[in-house]
Formats: C-alpha cells, structure tokens, sequence
C-alpha cells in the first residue's frame, strides 16, 4: 500500500470515528480488549474552528461562523503518534480517536481495529443515511400533466 | 468631581433569584431537558447557532433553556461563550454540492436532476393550529421511497451550461478577510460581508429583503435554489499535513438568480445573490441571499438609491448583539449625564422665558 492509500485509508477511519456516538465507539472499543499505555502530547482541549464556505458554492471562500471542536494527541508506549479532531466538546470520545489513531500505525491492528470497530459504526452511519436519503426521497414532488380539451 | 455611587447588590442578588425561579416556573410541571429543546424546538435553536456565529447544538439549546425562550438574549449567551473558547484554526470550505440533502427545490426548473424533494416543509401546511399537538399522541415516522440514490445537481450548475448566468468566479487566493479579527472598514469584500449576513439578525435581514422586492432597490429576483442537508468538515492539521474530516453540520443554501439588464461592466445574464446559514433556517437563507444581491450594486455598476444596497447600513445594523448591546444600554443609569442635561434644559427655558418677557410688552402696545 502506498502513503497516499495508507492516507485515504487513515482519513476514512478519521471520518467514522469522528461522527460515530460515544457510547458506541466505547462499547465496541471495549468488546476489543485493547487498553495500550498511552501519554497525553496536546489536549483533549476544546475550541473553535471557523467554518468557511464558498461563495455561490464553488468561488471564493469567505468565513461563515464558528464550530465547536475538541482535539487530542496521544503518544503510546512503542513511540506511535495519533491525532484526533472531532466536531462537538467529547474529550473522552476524542483521545480515545486519537489512541485508535496511534494504533493503527500497525498494519495488523488496524486491519483489526478497521474490520471489528470501524466496519459496523461505517454501517450504521451508513443505513442512518440512507434512511434518511429514502425519508427525503419519499416527498420528492412527481408532477404529471393532465390532458384538458377535445383533441 | 467624582462620586463613586454604590448600592443595589442585594436587589440584583435577589432579581437574580427570582429570574431563576421564574425561569423554572410551576414545579409541578417537569424541567424541560436540552435534549428535548435540541429536538423539538429545533429551529429555535438553528437560529440561535447561526446568530450566535457557534455551531453546537448542545450549547444552543442550554442558551435557549436559560434565556427563558427569549432568542436574542440566547444568541447573546452563545457568543459571550463563544469568545471563551481558543482558536484553532479554518475549516476546509465546505462543499455544499456534496451534501446529504435533506430539501432541495428550486423555482426556476420543474424537472431537473435529483428532483423537487420538499422535506420536512411548512410549506403547504395550511396554517392552522394543531390541537392534536396538546398532548402527546403517537406521530408516524415519514415514509421510505427505496430506489437507487440520484445526484441531486446544483442548479447553478445546469444554467451555467447556457453561458446565461454568472459563475462564481475564481477564488483569490488572498484568504478571506475575518471580521472576528479585523476592525470593519467600508467597502467591505463580498467574502466579509457574506460572513457578517450569516450572523446577520434574521428579523431585520428579511425586512430588508422583502424592501428589495417591494422596490427599494430594483430586484427581480428567483429562487433559484433552496437547499438543506448535512455537509462534511475538514480541518487541515500541520502535524499530520492533510485536511481530517472531524464530522457534518447541517446548513442551509441558497441560490438566488435576478434578472440583470447588464451594465457598462457586464453583459446582460443572470446575476447571483448567495445565503449560507447554520443549520435549516431556509428564510433566514432567503433572505441573506436577496441582501447579500443588492450589496453588489456597486460591483455591477447599479445606482444605490435604497438602504439595502448602502454596505454600512446593512452590516454596521445586522447583528443583533451589537444592536441590543447599544439600545439596552439606555436601560443603565444615567443619573449623571441626565442631570447635566436637566441643567442646561432649565437655564435655556429660563432664556427662553426672559426673552420671552422682553418681547410681550412690545406686543401688547401693538396690539
């Protein structure tokens, strides 16, 4: 796997991660029976990123407002960095993001962290989605035309 | 002279008290929880999060609970906290043509790619009041359409294969000002006045644009799109040297199109005004976009006759903090300043009344 992958595959399970509840990323954490040393190197600290948006969509960005976001970075026994950002003030949630991050410095680990934690949050958000996608789809407006006159 | 006037700790201690206990009302009757404010009174909160200028719901809805539903006040708690947190950084722009879309409609295209999707609308409602929401009967969940998933195409997108509409333009390169951290100087940038419309009061922005419509500064404008939904975010870390997506927020978009004879500097095509806000607030969006439109008068060469056009008028009056800040303030004592000017009204009137008896005599013997 080349560094570009192994950086798709990093943000991937940064995406599920950060979206993912708490107490379903601990459950499913604990179900994996991994608990690493680890040392705090920055935060879990809250703060702010300014979200931007284009202009029109697709030009010029310009600064829209505030989000709350909580940050960490771990550092574990064997010297393996990981980092965290997660949208939203759980710093519980957030360095344990960063731990899973650090770990998965190690092929075989991540592909079990990938396959028993990763995979079934991906699905949920997933269905979660595409429920939602399904709910929206159900008001989407059929117009037909009714044939008026002789002919 | 100056004399230092104390007094008052106990009234304010014990008004304090009594707005928390007013605040919680009937103890017979449950607290209302964040989670239920969060989730039923949604849009309250929506409004709260884009006028406070900080996306959390949470946060939003503990202001909303403590300003007793007042929302201004809300937004004033938002952003008092807002300022208490550190900055980290900007966002990666978010990419609204990527969004999970929750509500997309357009009034300029029946048939377009990805489909008229009404939503969760009030639209069509009748406007009637629900008794049957007194009380707490058992609510359907919406309806499923299965089907394959179809891109919901930006209308921008499809007028702009016509060459008829303007585009957006090429970003800069420059970053966009920060009105956070620069002090506002007119003329402002699109990009600072787009982020100060965004937390611009929806109240006085929908007056404004509904002035645009009704002819105070001219204005065809169409809907040229409405859209809702959630949008990822990415935040670029140095230290790992590649954005991160940290998770989705909801926002609302829109697009409005207006009929531009052309000018001088531009040809005759379609013109844009763009609203981009916190969360489902589609009148707020509405609205941002048809004042954001005439802001640009002076970029297309149009006359500014009306106050929606006039930049100082419309950001320097937006913000509803700024403007409850000055016009509360007048509920301070002005014990000092008021007795100066009761002064001075007492010796003019006195000037007035002498003058006064000076001419009467005059007038008499005229008369």
């Amino acid at each position: 796997m080349g560094e570009i992958d192994d950086i798709a595959a990093r943000k991937d399970r940064m995406a599920v991660l950060a979206r993912a509840d708490a107490g379903r990323l601990r459950a499913l954490w604990s179900a994996l029976g991994l608990d690493p040393a680890h040392r705090r190197l920055r935060g879990p600290e809250s703060g702010l990123v300014t979200l931007r948006g284009r202009i029109g969509g697709t030009g010029e960005p310009f600064n829209m407002g505030e989000a709350t976001v909580t940050r960490a970075s771990v550092i574990l026994a064997d010297g393996a960095v990981g980092h965290a950002m997660t949208l939203g003030r759980e710093p519980e949630k957030t360095e344990l993001a960063a731990i899973i991050d650090a770990l998965c410095h190690d092929r075989d680990t991540a592909t079990r962290i990938d396959a028993d934690l990763v995979a079934p949050i991906r699905h949920e958000l997933a269905t979660a989605d595409e429920k939602r996608r399904q709910e929206t789809a159900a008001t989407r407006v059929d117009f037909f035309t009714m044939v008026r006159g002789e002919d | 002279m100056y004399v230092a006037v104390k007094g008052g700790e106990a009234a304010i201690d014990n008004a304090h008290r009594l707005l928390a206990d007013r605040r919680r009302g009937d103890r017979a009757v449950p607290a209302l929880t964040l989670d239920q404010i969060a989730g039923q009174l949604a849009l309250a909160v929506d409004r709260v999060m884009a006028e406070g200028s900080l996306y959390d719901r949470r946060l939003a809805a503990l202001a909303v609970k403590q300003a007793r539903g007042d929302l201004i006040e809300a937004i004033f708690l938002l952003r008092a906290y807002r300022t208490t947190l550190a900055r980290f950084g900007y966002s990666e722009p978010l990419d609204t043509g990527a969004m999970l879309v929750e509500r997309r409609i357009s009034a300029c295209h029946k048939d377009l790619p990805g489909g008229q999707l009404l939503g969760p609308t009030f639209d069509y409602t009748h406007r009637l009041l629900d008794e049957g929401l007194d009380g707490d009967a058992s609510v359907e969940a919406g309806k499923i359409r299965a089907g394959a998933a179809e891109k919901v195409v930006r209308v921008a997108d499809i007028l702009a294969d016509e060459g008829l509409i303007e585009g957006d333009g090429l970003a800069t390169g420059d970053g966009p000002g920060d009105i956070n951290h620069t002090p506002v100087e007119f003329p402002l940038s699109r990009a600072m006045r787009l982020q100060s419309l965004s937390r611009g009061d929806e109240g006085f922005l929908l007056a404004l644009g509904y002035s645009t419509q009704r002819g105070y500064a001219r204005s065809h404008p169409f809907a040229g799109e409405i859209r809702i939904g959630e949008v990822e975010v990415e935040v670029f870390l140095p230290e790992l040297g590649f954005a991160v997506p940290v998770g989705r927020v909801q926002v609302t978009e829109c697009q409005m199109v207006n009929q531009f004879k052309g000018s001088a500097k531009v040809p005759p095509q379609f013109t844009r005004g763009y609203g981009l806000v916190f969360g489902q607030s589609e009148r707020k969006a509405m609205a941002m976009a048809l004042c954001d439109r005439a802001l640009r008068a002076e970029e297309l060469g149009e006359d500014i006759v009306a106050p929606p056009q006039d930049q100082e008028f419309v950001i320097s009056h937006c913000d509803n903090v700024q403007a409850t800040g000055f016009v509360e303030h007048l509920k301070l004592p002005h014990y000092v300043d008021f007795q100066a000017e009761l002064g001075l009204v007492r010796r003019m009137r006195a000037e007035y009344e002498a003058r006064d008896r000076e001419v009467a005599p005059v007038r008499e013997a005229a008369e």
